[in-house]
């Protein structure tokens, strides 16, 4: 990767998002053998810039800077200084006076970890781990990670691979992501949702758009279910949650008809029987867990090649 | 720049240190290969295949140290290369790192460290197939399949037919 932040997959070139999924992918060869810690970031400090409510992704990070021997300082907005009236820079500023080198950050406001990286507040690399409805990057390496691992024949180029995105598009920064980076790669990818969770301007993005869950599913290979998100609805998007779960829920009858060899994703949390069934979640098809794995593993790919590395100049994002 | 080995002489070298790795550990049955990529491996299958023709097949794994150097902040960041530990594990084995070129010592360093992480081999062994001098650190070869003497400014490039489609070994400046 040619820049020192990463802030969302619309700057990821082919070249730069292959060689984050490679470098996760030798990283899993050597660390599926017995060799579970590198020593490659000792005595180097990542920070975990929490303004928004995670744990999978806050984890997933704590996971992957610990083995590759990282320091970690948590910052988490609930009970901190920022509820005393902190702003964004004052906060950055001093996690860096604490020797923190590289940041991840969350904050419900979309483009927060740009600003964070282009304000020149800071020095630290900054990684973006979900900004508002914007962008969630490496959760979309992840997703096309666990893609890649179960369609061997595509591996350096999608072309021909069907992803279905079902569900909560509107509210999604990990739709957002995955759209741009799969595309990047050379998959084709559906959305599938109704009129009122997909964007406006969704016509502008690099995708097909369907309402109907039922006349795609047997096309795809690979289908992520998306969480609903209520605590962002403050309006009613659909009737009610039978009526979704009816329409647009990963279940039953639409199970059988998937293709054989596809995949069922889900990036968690799950609520069960709206968008994906039980039996959806659980079923031989699903991957939800490798995703789990897998994100530990690319994670520890973007810190090394991000930080890893001799440091590179921080003037711009060049990527 | 001149070439200081040919193919028949790599295969020469080779086919000894396969030779000599038999003599130095009594036979084969605790041996087990390691080869640091990219050349590294190319040669630590060779020498597999020779020790198999005169006595019998041992493990032949890889180790990709880059994770471990100590000189990661000293250049961009490398791509990382592929870690295949062999199925029977180094536990108390003779495990024979190979390398193409002994020169600073600060690869074989990395290496030990990655062995250390990975289990306790009985014994640690070094197979190069040039040793070119100049070491920065207390590190020696057990099998050298040709000492040159050179220049620290001076190039050592090992070519290897599977690698770069010949087999040479040249000095440059």
């Amino acid at each position: 990767m040619k820049s020192a932040h990463l802030l969302s997959t619309q700057e990821l070139t082919r070249t730069d998002a292959f060689e984050i999924l490679d470098t996760a992918r030798q990283l899993s060869r050597a660390t599926d053998g017995a060799i579970r810690k590198l020593p490659t970031l000792r005595g180097r400090t990542v920070v975990n810039l929490f303004f928004e409510d995670s744990t999978r992704t806050r984890l997933s990070f704590e996971a992957a800077a610990k083995r590759l021997s990282a320091d970690v300082i948590n910052f988490s907005a609930k009970g901190s200084s920022v509820s005393k009236g902190e702003s964004l820079k004052d906060t950055a500023q001093t996690l860096e006076a604490m020797g923190g080198e590289l940041m991840i950050i969350r904050h419900s406001a979309s483009g927060a970890a740009q600003r964070l990286a282009e304000s020149g507040w800071v020095k630290s690399h900054i990684v973006n781990a979900g900004d508002g409805m914007h962008e969630h990057p490496t959760q979309a390496l992840l997703d096309a990670f666990t893609i890649r691992s179960h369609f061997p024949e595509f591996d350096r180029d999608f072309t021909g691979l069907r992803v279905g995105i079902v569900g909560d598009i509107l509210h999604s920064r990990v739709a957002r992501s995955n759209a741009q980076l799969l595309t990047t790669l050379g998959a084709e990818v559906v959305l599938i949702a109704p009129p009122t969770l997909l964007p406006i301007g969704v016509e502008t993005w690099p995708v097909k758009v369907s309402y109907d869950l039922d006349s795609e599913i047997s096309s795809l290979d690979a289908i992520m279910a998306l969480r609903v998100q209520s605590e962002r609805m403050n309006d009613a998007f659909f009737p009610s949650e039978r009526e979704y779960a009816r329409e647009y829920g990963l279940a039953g009858a639409r199970l059988k008809a998937l293709k054989k060899g596809a995949i069922i994703m889900h990036p968690g949390p799950m609520n069960r029987g709206l968008e994906i069934s039980a039996e959806g979640a659980d079923s031989k098809q699903s991957v939800i867990l490798e995703q789990v794995a897998n994100g530990v593993l690319v994670r520890m790919a973007v810190l090394y090649l991000l930080m890893g590395g001799a440091p590179i100049p921080t003037e711009g994002v060049l990527v | 720049m001149s070439v200081v080995l040919d193919q028949s002489e790599i295969e020469r070298s080779l086919k000894r240190i396969a030779h000599e790795i038999i003599e130095r550990n009594h036979g084969l049955d605790s041996v087990v290969l390691m080869g640091i990529p990219t050349r590294g491996v190319t040669l630590a299958q060779r020498i597999g295949e020779f020790l198999k023709s005169i006595e019998k097949p041992v493990p032949v794994g890889t180790l990709d140290i880059t994770m471990f150097r100590d000189d990661l902040r000293l250049r961009p960041p490398r791509a990382l290369a592929k870690t295949e530990i062999p199925a029977e594990g180094i536990e108390g084995k003779d495990l024979i790192l190979v390398d193409d070129v002994l020169f600073s010592g600060r690869t074989i360093r990395a290496a030990l460290d990655a062995i250390g992480e990975l289990g306790r081999p009985r014994s640690v062994q070094l197979a190069v197939l040039i040793d070119r001098g100049h070491r920065q650190l207390p590190i020696r070869a057990d099998f050298v399949g040709k000492n040159i003497p050179t220049n620290a400014r001076e190039n050592v490039k090992v070519q290897l037919l599977e690698v770069d489609g010949v087999d040479q070994v040249e000095v440059s400046i």
